[in-house]
C-alpha cells in the first residue's frame, strides 16, 4: 500500500500557501498550511511532516530560518525546503548551513519542484520500507506476535525468555501447525545471538545423503556433481542458531553424526579431511513422542538426552480455545492488507464456527481458513457464510457413513482428502495417518485432483 | 440533466473546444450540456509575469457556472500561473466543480517550433481529461501513459494518452455514476 505523506506549507501569503498546497494535493499528498512560523511550530508539535516548505521572509517575529530551527528541535531529521522570492548567496548559504535540505526561488519551474519533492519522498519511502522490513525481521518473531492469553502458553513464553540467553539445546514439541518454528525463532531473536544467522532445516524433506551434505557441506569432488566446495547449514549458522525441524525422522547414521556435532561442536564436510569447528546453538523440533521412539529403539537415547536439555511443549489449539478469537482477529488484521482487502472484523456467528471447529492442523490451518475466508468475503466483516467450508467439513465428519452406491475410488478420494484436511495440508503426516508412503500420497492427490 | 458546462475564457479556437467536448462525451460519457463564453478576468492578470492567475480563472468559473451542471471546464489561450510556479498547463479543484486548461504552452510555436494543429488538439484533449479527472478526486498517476500522470513539459504531455489507466478508470467510473 502506498503511504500518503503529509506536507506542511508555511507562508504568510495565503494565495501562495493555497496554490502550492492545491498543486501538491493533486499529486496525492496530504497538505496542511500555516500562515506564520509560530503556527507552523504548533502544527509540527502535533504531527510530523514528510516535507516542510517554509517561506524565508515572514512577519511576526519568526522568519523562515528560525521556524526551521524550532521545527528541527521537535523533529531533528525533518526535511525543510526554504522558499524565497529574492535569491541571494548569503540567504542560501545561511539556509543550507542551518540544515535546509533544499532552497528554491519562487516562482519556480514545476519540473524543479517536482524533482525536489520526488527526491525527498523517495528517501522517505526507503526509510519507511526499511522500518517495515526491520519490523518484519525482528517483530514477526518477538513475543508480540505470539498471540495468547492461555496460561500454559504464557509460561512457555516466560521459559523462552529465560533460556534465550543460554547456549543449551532446546527441544520443541508440538503437533503440526502449532508454531514450533515461531517459538524457535523467538528463542533465537530474544537472545544475544539475534544479530547472527537463524538457519532452518526440515529434516523430513530430504533423503539421508542429501540431508547429510545439506547439514555438513561437502568438498569439491565429494560426489558426482560436487563441483565446488560448499558450506553446510551448520557452517552457515556459525555464531547463531540452527533449527532442525522434524528431528524424529532422521536416519540412525545421521543421528550418530549429529550426536558427535552436539558433543564436540566440530565435524567434517563430506569428502573432507579438515575439521570444521562451529559455535552453533541447536534447537530441534518434532511432532513425535521421542521418548517412545527411544523405547522402540528407533531413536538414540544419548542423542535424545542431548537434545532434550530444555523441553518446550506447545499445546494444540483445541487445548487453548480461548486464543482462537485473539488469533483470528490478529490474522485478519495481518492478512487483510496483504491480500488487498479491507476486512475489519469477524461476526459473532463466524467466531462461533471457529470456536467449535477442532483445528487438527492448528494455527497453520486457522491461518489458511482465515486467508480463504478473506479472499472470498465480499463485505468488511467475515461471516459464517465465509467459513462455510469449515461447517461443511464438520457436518461431513459428524454424519459420515458409507453410502450404498459409493465406489472404492470415492472412498479413497474422501479418505485422502480428509487426511489432508485433518493435518492442515501436511502431506507427510496425512500419508502416515493413512499408512501409505509420501510418494503414494502424492500420486493419489494428483489422481483425484485434490486441492491441498 | 446534470452534465458538463464548457466555457471559453476569452477567444478560443472552435476546433479546440469541439475536440474537447467530443472527447469528454465519447471517452467518459459526460454530456456537454452547455457552452458559454466568458471574458478573461483582468484582475487575474499579473503584469510583471505577463500571465493569468489560474486561481482567479477558477473563481470566475465557479461564479458563472449555470445551475444544475455538475462540472464546469474552462479553456483559455492565456498563459496560466500559480504564485509558486512559473506556469501551469491547467488547474482543477480536487473533488470540486471547476477546472481550467490553457492552450498557451501546448502550442509548440511557444517553444520556437513550427505550429502543429493536430498535435495541439490532442494535447488539449489530454489536459482536459487530466484536469477533469482531478475534479472527480483522481490524483496524479505513476503510469506515464495514463491521462492522470503529471506533465510538466510538452514531451510528457505527448507521451501520455487521453485515456485513463486500469487503476484510475474504475474510480472515475464510480464517481461518474454519482453525477449521472
Amino acid at each position: 500500500m502506498k503511504a500518503v505523506w503529509k506536507i506542511l506549507v508555511v507562508d504568510d501569503e495565503e494565495v501562495m500557501c493555497e496554490s502550492l498546497a492545491a498543486w501538491l494535493r493533486e499529486d496525492g499528498y496530504d497538505v496542511d498550511t500555516s500562515s506564520s512560523g509560530r503556527q507552523a511550530v504548533e502544527r509540527a508539535r502535533a504531527s510530523d511532516y514528510a516535507i516542510y516548505f517554509i517561506d524565508l521572509k515572514m512577519p511576526g517575529g519568526m522568519d523562515g530560518i528560525e521556524t526551521m530551527m524550532e521545527i528541527r528541535k521537535l523533529h531533528p531529521d525533518a526535511p525543510v525546503i526554504i522558499i524565497t522570492a529574492y535569491a541571494t548567496v548569503d540567504t542560501a548559504i545561511t539556509a543550507m548551513k542551518e540544515g535546509a535540505q533544499e532552497y528554491i526561488v519562487k516562482p519556480c519551474n514545476p519540473e524543479e519542484i517536482s524533482l525536489v519533492v520526488a527526491r525527498i519522498i523517495k528517501v522517505k519511502n526507503l526509510q519507511l520500507e526499511n522500518t517495515i522490513l526491520r519490523k518484519r525481521l525482528t517483530g514477526q518473531y518477538d513475543f508480540h506476535d505470539i498471540i495468547t492469553k492461555n496460561p500454559r502458553m504464557l509460561s512457555i513464553l516466560q521459559l523462552v525468555q529465560d533460556v534465550a540467553g543460554l547456549r543449551s539445546t532446546v527441544l520443541v514439541r508440538g503437533e503440526s501447525g502449532t508454531g514450533k518454528e515461531l517459538i524457535a525463532r523467538a528463542v533465537h531473536y530474544s537472545g544475544d545471538r539475534a544479530d547472527k544467522p537463524f538457519i532452518s532445516v526440515s529434516c523430513a524433506a530430504l533423503a539421508e545423503t542429501l540431508l547429510e551434505s545439506e547439514l555438513f557441506g561437502y568438498e569439491k569432488g565429494a560426489f558426482t556433481g560436487a563441483s565446488t566446495r560448499t558450506r553446510g547449514k551448520f557452517e552457515l549458522a556459525d555464531g547463531g542458531t540452527i533449527f532442525l525441524d522434524e528431528i524424529g525422522d532422521i536416519s540412525p547414521k545421521l543421528q550418530a553424526d549429529l550426536l558427535r556435532v552436539l558433543q564436540e561442536r566440530r565435524f567434517y564436510r563430506l569428502g573432507g579431511s579438515e575439521e570444521v569447528k562451529v559455535d552453533v546453538r541447536v534447537i530441534a523440533a518434532t511432532n513425535k513422542d521421542l521418548a517412545e521412539e527411544v523405547s522402540q529403539g528407533r531413536f538414540r537415547d544419548d542423542l535424545y538426552y542431548r537434545l532434550n536439555v530444555i523441553e518446550i511443549r506447545i499445546p494444540p489449539i483445541r487445548e487453548r480455545r480461548e486464543d482462537v478469537p485473539l488469533l483470528a482477529r490478529h490474522l485478519v488484521q495481518r492478512l487483510s492488507p496483504e491480500l488487498n482487502k479491507d476486512i475489519q472484523d469477524i461476526s459473532e456467528g463466524a467466531m462461533k464456527v471457529l470456536l467449535e471447529y477442532e483445528w487438527p492442523g492448528n494455527v497453520r490451518e486457522l491461518e489458511n481458513a482465515i486467508e480463504r475466508a478473506i479472499v472470498t468475503c465480499r463485505g468488511q466483516v467475515l461471516t459464517e457464510d465465509d467459513f462455510g467450508f469449515l461447517t461443511r467439513s464438520m457436518q461431513e465428519r459428524k454424519a459420515w457413513s458409507v453410502p450404498a452406491n459409493m465406489t472404492l475410488q470415492d472412498l479413497e478420494r474422501q479418505a485422502v482428502s480428509a487426511a489432508l484436511q485433518r493435518t492442515g495440508g501436511n502431506v507427510k503426516e496425512a500419508a502416515s495417518s493413512l499408512g501409505i508412503d509420501r510418494s503414494t500420497m502424492y500420486e493419489k492427490i494428483k489422481k483425484y485432483e485434490i486441492q491441498r | 440533466m446534470s452534465g458538463l458546462c464548457l466555457a471559453s475564457l476569452g477567444e478560443v479556437e472552435e476546433p479546440v473546444l469541439r475536440t474537447i467536448a467530443e472527447c469528454v462525451e465519447e471517452r467518459i460519457g459526460l454530456p456537454v450540456v452547455r457552452r458559454i463564453q466568458l471574458p478573461v478576468p483582468l484582475e487575474g492578470y499579473d503584469r510583471a509575469r505577463g500571465q493569468m492567475s489560474s486561481v482567479t480563472m477558477l473563481k470566475l468559473l465557479l461564479e458563472q457556472a449555470p445551475s444544475g451542471i455538475s462540472r464546469i471546464l474552462g479553456v483559455t489561450e492565456s498563459d496560466l500561473f500559480i504564485p509558486m510556479l512559473t506556469f501551469v498547463f491547467g488547474q482543477a479543484q480536487l473533488k470540486g466543480r471547476a477546472a481550467v486548461v490553457s492552450t498557451a504552452r501546448l502550442r509548440q510555436e511557444y517553444y520556437g517550433m513550427q505550429p502543429d494543429g493536430i498535435a495541439l488538439l490532442g494535447r488539449a484533449r489530454k489536459e482536459a481529461m487530466h484536469e477533469l479527472g482531478h475534479t472527480f478526486g483522481l490524483i496524479h498517476c505513476p503510469d506515464t501513459r495514463c491521462a492522470m500522470s503529471l506533465s510538466i513539459n510538452l514531451p510528457q504531455v505527448d507521451s501520455k494518452l487521453e485515456w485513463y489507466c486500469e487503476g484510475c478508470w474504475p474510480v472515475l467510473q464510480e464517481r461518474l455514476e454519482e453525477v449521472r
